[in-house]
């Protein structure tokens, strides 16, 4: 309620806002939480710097086909590249400060001709052995009708009562008997043998076309073949061998320039150099692991250092599809646990009949949403599949950080795990519910941005999970999102996607953005008195900064001034660090005031003692003083 | 006459207030005794809680104080420790709610308990019940008050040591509300183990019926003041 409220006020400030500034451009609405989760506005962190869509990058111009269901971002160093896979094709823009230059578009790769030839030759083979398989199934299937009918036979008594009881239920019916005798396929021993004789042979030949194409895969192989997934390729009418994107969800571009694109449903990762001549094609790996009943279709990849492709596929749970850089399919990393709720399998395995069981879906691991590569190779990873209830407890784990062994390893150090949002309304409908992370972006010092399909939100953490800023909204003024999808960075600029509004809006940090972005940057590199410095300058901007209260702190601590260094802390509510500043405080107020204590342990051990010995002094005067009256 | 009769006026009242300063001399003497009494029913759980009720050395006012002193001490808590064991939400905290949360259901499970042992040939009447309860509170009160201090002089590595104090203070309370119920009702522990889930049932029916009278007050009310209303506007 409180939440809605402060939302709509936001909303009201903001066309205020709007109504006034004189760029034009809107501010999004920034918040953060504090300790007691509760919604503290803040400053901005970000402003929109530029919307781009197919009017602003030219594409009128170009070849007058607006952006269409774009469906993901990839920026190396100064060039965006621009999924547009409702048009299948890919759009490269310079970008170099407020200049965005489409410098081409990919839609097609080339191939070379011997390859193509080569997978031609062993393609062709394929078939054959395709069709070779076909030959034998249905010799099996002959075989099997003629040894049916034979069987059919030995069972003709169990038939004739049958049939005796469908006469007597005719009669009764006063109808007459229309089924006619089932067929009798006498089938001789002589037929029996031919059919068996040919089953053998197709056998026969089924291995040997086998064999052949093995043969032929391996040549082609040897000689270097690039070409694997043959159907989506032809020759254009220059003798030219070509084959055309066919929904591409992903691009990624290694160090090399070599570029790699998820062409979803042609069922294939492409490899290709900076000129789009085609270097390998990454197919359904023919691996026992990957279940092939399904299609292959990724639909994100990253690339690492060495050249591995680790592909997002669409229904595989496995986890990601890891390649090796001479696209060997090397297995699976990753793999989502399965979460099972205590309540579910006691409701599963022992309320429910059978029957119910097999009807319910089994548990079967979530799949990932979106993944990302950082500088140092860890594959960060969003899924967007879990229960609320999951959420808080940091069962679900929105955000991964998968190492080679696929483990997640994201640090959380904040009482609440990055997870978006950590309040919202339930209950359905639109913009309801926890935040459905859709991308992730990975900026310099570990930082983190994650983009909110829910509520068209970005959510920045650093790199120990405590958030630094929230903004966004739903909307269709700048700076808010319809369908937001995918998320980039260049430098700290941010580049969101929006797939319904089929445009890129372009963020810069404000002042205020900046300056957090410095302070932990000096911070890291060792410059504690400029990062405290920083730090006041952002609490100056915003008095609720829990991550400035912890930076001044701990530059406050390395200046020995822990009391100091205790409040700011407590502020921030951090304990660690407390604790540590508080060790030091105590030490050094045992260290100066160790003679008050030596006083006042020796007063409390002395008094009593004294007064001990006053009374037993008191108490023989008396007694003496008695023994005197009696006398 | 008459000044004898003044004279002996004059001497009444005198005398009457020295008596009267006499006996409540007499009852802060037994007020302080029963207070000091409560360190010897901490100590000593089986004969103490039996003197207090059957050799009278327990007070009322006494057990007041000590329920007093166990809501200032939780109060003091939840305001006074460091924020590394308790993270109160300070801005939030209304003390006397704080206090009424801990103070009524206090009252209630005492009353649930007479309730249930009367029928069940306990002996104790509810002042005794009452008097027990409290005196039990005593530990919480000794150990939990220097626990304040102690967590200001402690890090949030070295919490074990104020962790287990605490634990065992409650600990404590809790054998002391045990043994306390078992002296007052003259029961076996068994009964009195079976008495106390019994309690908490017994409160949670008193809770209940206090619920549907409130409700029910509320719409009768609400009726004779719609009636009220009706009546006036009609008459106009």
């Amino acid at each position: 309620m409180k939440r809605t409220v402060s939302f709509l006020f936001a909303l009201m400030l903001l066309f205020v806002s709007a109504a006034y500034a004189d760029d034009g451009f809107s501010t999004s609405y920034t918040y953060g939480y504090d300790y007691w989760e509760d919604v503290q506005e803040s400053p901005d962190a970000y402003r929109v710097k530029t919307v781009l869509d197919s009017t602003n990058l030219g594409m009128d111009k170009l070849d007058n086909q607006v952006l269409r269901k774009p469906q993901s971002l990839f920026v190396k160093d100064q060039e965006l590249y621009i999924c547009d896979t409702g048009n299948n094709r890919i759009i490269q823009v310079h970008v170099s400060g407020d200049r965005y230059d489409v410098v081409r578009v990919i839609n097609a790769v080339k191939g070379s001709a011997e390859d193509y030839e080569l997978a031609e030759s062993f393609n062709l083979k394929s078939q054959e052995y395709e069709k070779a398989i076909t030959e034998r199934v249905k010799a099996e299937e002959k075989l099997a009708e003629m040894t049916g009918t034979s069987q059919e036979e030995e069972n003709s008594e169990a038939a004739a009562v049958m049939e005796e009881v469908q006469e007597s239920v005719n009669e009764v019916l006063g109808t007459e008997s229309t089924t006619e005798a089932p067929e009798e396929v006498s089938a001789s021993d002589a037929e029996i043998e031919a059919a068996t004789l040919a089953l053998e042979q197709a056998r026969e030949r089924e291995e040997q076309i086998h064999q052949e194409t093995v043969e032929a895969e391996e040549k082609a192989k040897a000689q270097g073949c690039s070409i694997w997934q043959y159907d989506a390729w032809q020759k254009d009418g220059e003798g030219n061998i070509v084959s055309v994107l066919n929904t591409p969800n992903d691009i990624a571009v290694d160090d090399t320039g070599n570029i790699y694109i998820a062409d979803t449903n042609n069922y294939r990762v492409i490899k290709m150099d900076r000129d789009c001549n085609l270097i390998w094609e990454f197919t359904k790996p023919l691996d026992a692991t990957f279940d092939q009943s399904q299609n292959f279709l990724p639909k994100k990849i990253v690339v690492d250092v060495a050249g591995r492709v680790y592909a997002l596929c669409q229904n595989i749970n496995k986890g990601l599809v890891k390649f090796e850089e001479d696209g060997v399919f090397s297995g699976f990393i990753g793999a989502n646990a399965v979460s099972v709720s205590m309540v579910d399998y006691i409701w599963k395995r022992y309320f429910q009949t059978k029957e119910q069981r097999a009807q319910t879906a089994n548990f079967v691991p979530t799949e990932y949403e979106n993944i990302c590569i950082d500088a140092d190779g860890f594959i960060y990873a969003t899924t967007t599949v879990f229960s609320e209830g999951d959420l808080r407890w940091d069962n679900a784990k929105p955000i991964r950080r998968l190492n080679s062994l696929g483990n997640d390893i994201l640090i959380k150090s904040d009482k609440i795990p990055p997870i978006g949002d950590i309040e919202w309304i339930s209950g359905g409908g639109e913009a309801t519910g926890p935040s459905k992370l859709v991308d992730i972006t990975v900026l310099n010092n570990d930082m983190y941005v994650a983009l909110d399909r829910v509520r068209g939100r970005l959510f920045g953490y650093d790199s120990q999970g405590v958030m630094l800023w929230a903004f966004g909204t739903k909307g269709n003024v700048d700076g808010a999102f319809n369908g937001a999808i995918s998320i980039e960075h260049i430098g700290h600029n941010l580049l969101v996607l929006d797939q319904l509004k089929n445009s890129i809006t372009v963020f810069e940090p404000t002042e205020y953005g900046k300056t957090i972005y410095s302070a932990i940057d000096t911070y890291l590199s060792g410059e504690y008195d400029e990062s405290a410095a920083l730090w006041q300058e952002v609490l100056k901007l915003n008095a609720n900064y829990p991550l400035a209260f912890r930076g001044i702190g701990r530059a406050v601590l390395r200046q020995n001034k822990y009391k100091e260094a205790m409040e700011w802390f407590e502020l921030a509510h951090d304990r660690e660090n407390y604790g540590r500043a508080f060790k030091l405080y105590r030490k050094e107020w045992v260290e100066s005031n160790i003679w008050w204590i030596v006083l006042v342990v020796a007063l409390l051990l002395i008094v009593p003692l004294a007064i001990g010995m006053i009374k037993k002094l008191k108490w023989e005067v008396i007694m003496h003083e008695h023994s005197k009256v009696r006398k | 006459m008459s000044i004898a009769k003044s004279a002996s006026k004059g001497v009444k009242p005198l005398r009457s207030t020295s008596e009267k300063t006499e006996s409540r001399k007499a009852w802060w003497k037994r007020y302080l005794a029963s207070m000091k009494y409560g360190l010897h029913v901490i100590t000593h759980p089986f004969d103490g809680f039996w003197d207090l009720i059957h050799e009278k050395r327990g007070t009322i006012a006494a057990a007041n104080t000590f329920l007093i002193l166990f809501l200032i001490t939780r109060v003091l808590k939840l305001l006074l420790t460091s924020f590394q064991f308790i993270s109160a939400p300070i801005q939030y905290i209304n003390v006397f709610q704080e206090m009424g949360s801990l103070a009524l259901p206090f009252i209630i499970l005492c009353l649930a308990n007479w309730a249930m042992t009367t029928l069940f040939d306990g002996k104790g009447r509810f002042k005794d019940i009452y008097m027990a309860m409290c005196y039990a509170l005593i530990p919480y009160i000794l150990i939990q008050i220097p626990m304040i201090v102690v967590s200001n002089m402690l890090t949030y590595e070295e919490g074990s040591f104020y962790t287990v104090l605490l634990s065992f203070s409650v600990i404590w309370c809790v054998f002391l509300v045990f043994v306390g119920l078992m002296e007052v009702h003259d029961y076996g522990p068994g009964k009195t183990f079976i008495f106390l889930i019994v309690t908490i049932f017994g409160a949670a029916v008193i809770i209940f019926l206090l619920l549907v009278f409130f409700s029910l007050l509320g719409d009768a009310l609400s009726y004779f003041i719609s009636m009220y209303r009706e009546i006036v506007f009609r008459l106009n």
